[in-house]
């Protein structure tokens, strides 16, 4: 396996003291490897956003060490800490672009605080909007973009340093689900191309499964889960990672021991297949929509859906092997936690 | 012409018209007053602006979880020092400071001397007024900047002055008026200008014709400051007015 890029070892980030102390963090301890799309998950108030800017030191951690590429951050002079941090550059939910300046001298503006010339700055802010797809729009300012434009600005100009890390904090959460879904496929080429290791911070389940490889779940301040994305999706084992992994915040717990519960993933078929009203009709057979979560992408089926099976084990074998045959559908049975 | 405005206005039962056409009709003297009323202002605002601008800056970056903390201490001398000199009345600091104007310029009357005490004036006012722009900085695009490996100068010079720029430009167009005000008001421990002629001899030797065209003159002024600063604040912001710069690259 490819060596580790970023490394945190039981970091902890308190704000304030005494009675008023909040523990954002608590014993973190992570190892994110060099070129990996790695994911950090949970819900609002979790530590994602501490988490990630305790990666570049935008915010000091109270204990713990960070490491990137072989680098301890938290023990950099503030100088030197300057220079770090155009090895690990970020990208936000709000874009954060320089709204006076055109996109050209957005692109340029991190070059230009590390004092590359002018002419050779802009030569290489035309092709990093080039390569984000925007290479008309050097001359424009950002109140004339999209959110979508404005966002791959801002990843052309993270990009400007030649980082090793790409942070994105929230960076489609503003998005609407098209624009999302091309924003991702960007980053997941930049990733390949370029071979930067992107973090994700995201509190959307269906941006971690879209394009991470890894993935760590992040509840009250600590690290529940983490591992591969398919292992942590087919198998939480932990209740955070089953209110972010089944749709609508089901509990499958609830339902009977002797219920069957499938998680299917639609995963851009067309979104114009009734796939459960298929089933009724081909197999006749009915289950039972628990809980959905899915959208309809540029005409394509992307989401979850929590099916429950009929009681009966032939019927419920007929539908599973109905779903299994669906392409563009993945299938895993929910495994039973009943005490 | 002026035969006919004279019994016009005397018709109105105004003493001293045909003085007061005289002196209104005297375009020296007025242009004159009016240079006067526009340079000590003109050159207070620029001192202000001197004092002011850092000043500004420093209260906003200084404070706690600003881009550049400060002593606490220090802070709280600014504050005060900045509220200090705002809450005492114009016409009761420009006697308080006439010590300091002979210091500097070896006279406390005259136009120049009022440059002394509106500066001193203004430039807390300034202060204020620069500090109001930088706080409706995005404090996103400022942590970007920290993230990109700005310094704390980078961050002022690069990201929080041009990026508020238009709005700096309002603060000044505010300042440069109100400092004009306090000019005209300079009028009466001595200085001159529109404001000295309308309260002297308008008002002191009952010239009530020189004393609205001085004061019609003054509101003239503050219409083209607020025009010209109003005009050139919308053409500098790239958020209303994004026109593409023509320049080559």
């Amino acid at each position: 396996m490819s060596e580790s890029i970023i490394q945190i070892q039981h970091l902890s980030k308190t704000f304030g003291d005494g009675t008023e102390a909040v523990h954002a963090l608590e014993d973190i301890n992570l190892d994110i490897r060099q070129g990996e799309i790695f994911g950090i998950i949970g819900l609002s108030g979790a530590g994602k956003s501490t988490l990630v800017r305790c990666m570049n030191l935008l915010e000091r951690p109270t204990a713990g060490t960070v490491t990137v590429d072989g680098q301890n951050m938290t023990a950099l002079s503030e100088r030197e800490l300057r220079a770090a941090r155009r090895k690990i550059t970020m990208i936000f939910q709000g874009f954060n672009l320089l709204m006076q300046r055109t996109c050209l001298k957005n692109v340029c503006f991190p070059m230009e605080i590390g004092s590359v010339p002018a002419a050779q700055a802009q030569k290489r802010a035309k092709e990093l909007l080039e390569l984000v797809g925007l290479g008309d729009k050097a001359q424009a300012y950002p109140a004339q973009l999209s959110g979508g434009q404005k966002q791959r600005v801002a990843i052309a100009r993270a990009l400007a340093t030649e980082p090793k890390v790409l942070l994105c904090d929230e960076a489609t959460s503003a998005l609407d689900p098209t624009t999302t879904i091309s924003i991702l496929n960007l980053l997941k080429d930049l990733n390949r191309q370029l071979g930067v290791t992107v973090v994700v911070i995201t509190h959307q389940m269906s941006v971690i499964e879209e394009i991470c490889s890894r993935v760590a779940i992040l509840d009250g301040g600590s690290v529940v889960e983490m591992g591969d994305v398919q292992e942590i999706f087919s198998n939480p084992t932990t209740d955070a990672a089953r209110r972010l992994v089944y749709p609508g915040g089901v509990v499958p717990a609830q339902f009977p021991a002797s219920t069957r519960v499938i998680r299917i993933s639609f995963n851009g078929g067309t979104a114009y297949d009734p796939l459960i009203a298929s089933l009724a009709i081909d197999c006749g057979v009915k289950v039972n929509i628990l809980g959905a979560d899915t959208r309809n992408v540029g005409g394509k089926a992307i989401g979850t859906m929590l099916l429950g099976l009929p009681e009966d084990s032939n019927e419920a074998a007929k539908a599973l092997n109905y779903i299994q045959a669906q392409k563009n559908i993945t299938v895993e049975e929910v495994p039973d936690y009943h005490e | 012409m002026s035969e006919a405005l004279i019994n016009l206005f005397e018709s109105w039962g105004i003493a001293k018209v045909p003085e007061q056409i005289a002196y209104l009709s005297d375009f020296g003297t007025l242009a004159f007053n009016v240079w006067e009323t526009v340079y000590a202002p003109a050159l207070a605002t620029l001192f202000a602006y001197m004092i002011g601008l850092p000043l500004g800056i420093i209260l906003v970056i200084g404070e706690t979880g600003g881009v550049r903390p400060m002593p606490k201490a220090l802070m709280s001398v600014l504050n005060t020092i900045v509220n200090l000199l705002r809450s005492v009345p114009f016409l009761i600091l420009m006697v308080m400071v006439v010590p300091l104007s002979r210091l500097i310029l070896g006279t406390s009357v005259g136009t120049a001397a009022t440059v002394v005490p509106l500066t001193v004036a203004a430039a807390p006012y300034v202060a204020r007024l620069v500090e109001i722009s930088l706080r409706e900085m995005d404090r996103g695009v400022i942590e970007a900047a920290q993230a990109m490996g700005c310094s704390p100068w980078q961050i002022v010079t690069k990201v929080m002055l041009p990026e508020c720029r238009p709005s700096l430009i309002n603060g000044a167009t505010n300042a440069a008026i109100t400092i004009l005000g306090y000019g005209a008001m300079a009028g009466a421990i001595g200085g001159g200008g529109l404001g000295a002629v309308a309260l002297m001899r308008g008002h002191g030797r009952n010239q009530i014709i020189v004393m609205y065209v001085a004061v019609i003159i003054l509101v003239i002024l503050v219409q083209i400051i607020q025009s010209i600063g109003t005009a050139w604040s919308v053409k500098s912001d790239r958020r209303i007015n994004p026109t593409e710069t023509k320049r080559r690259t």
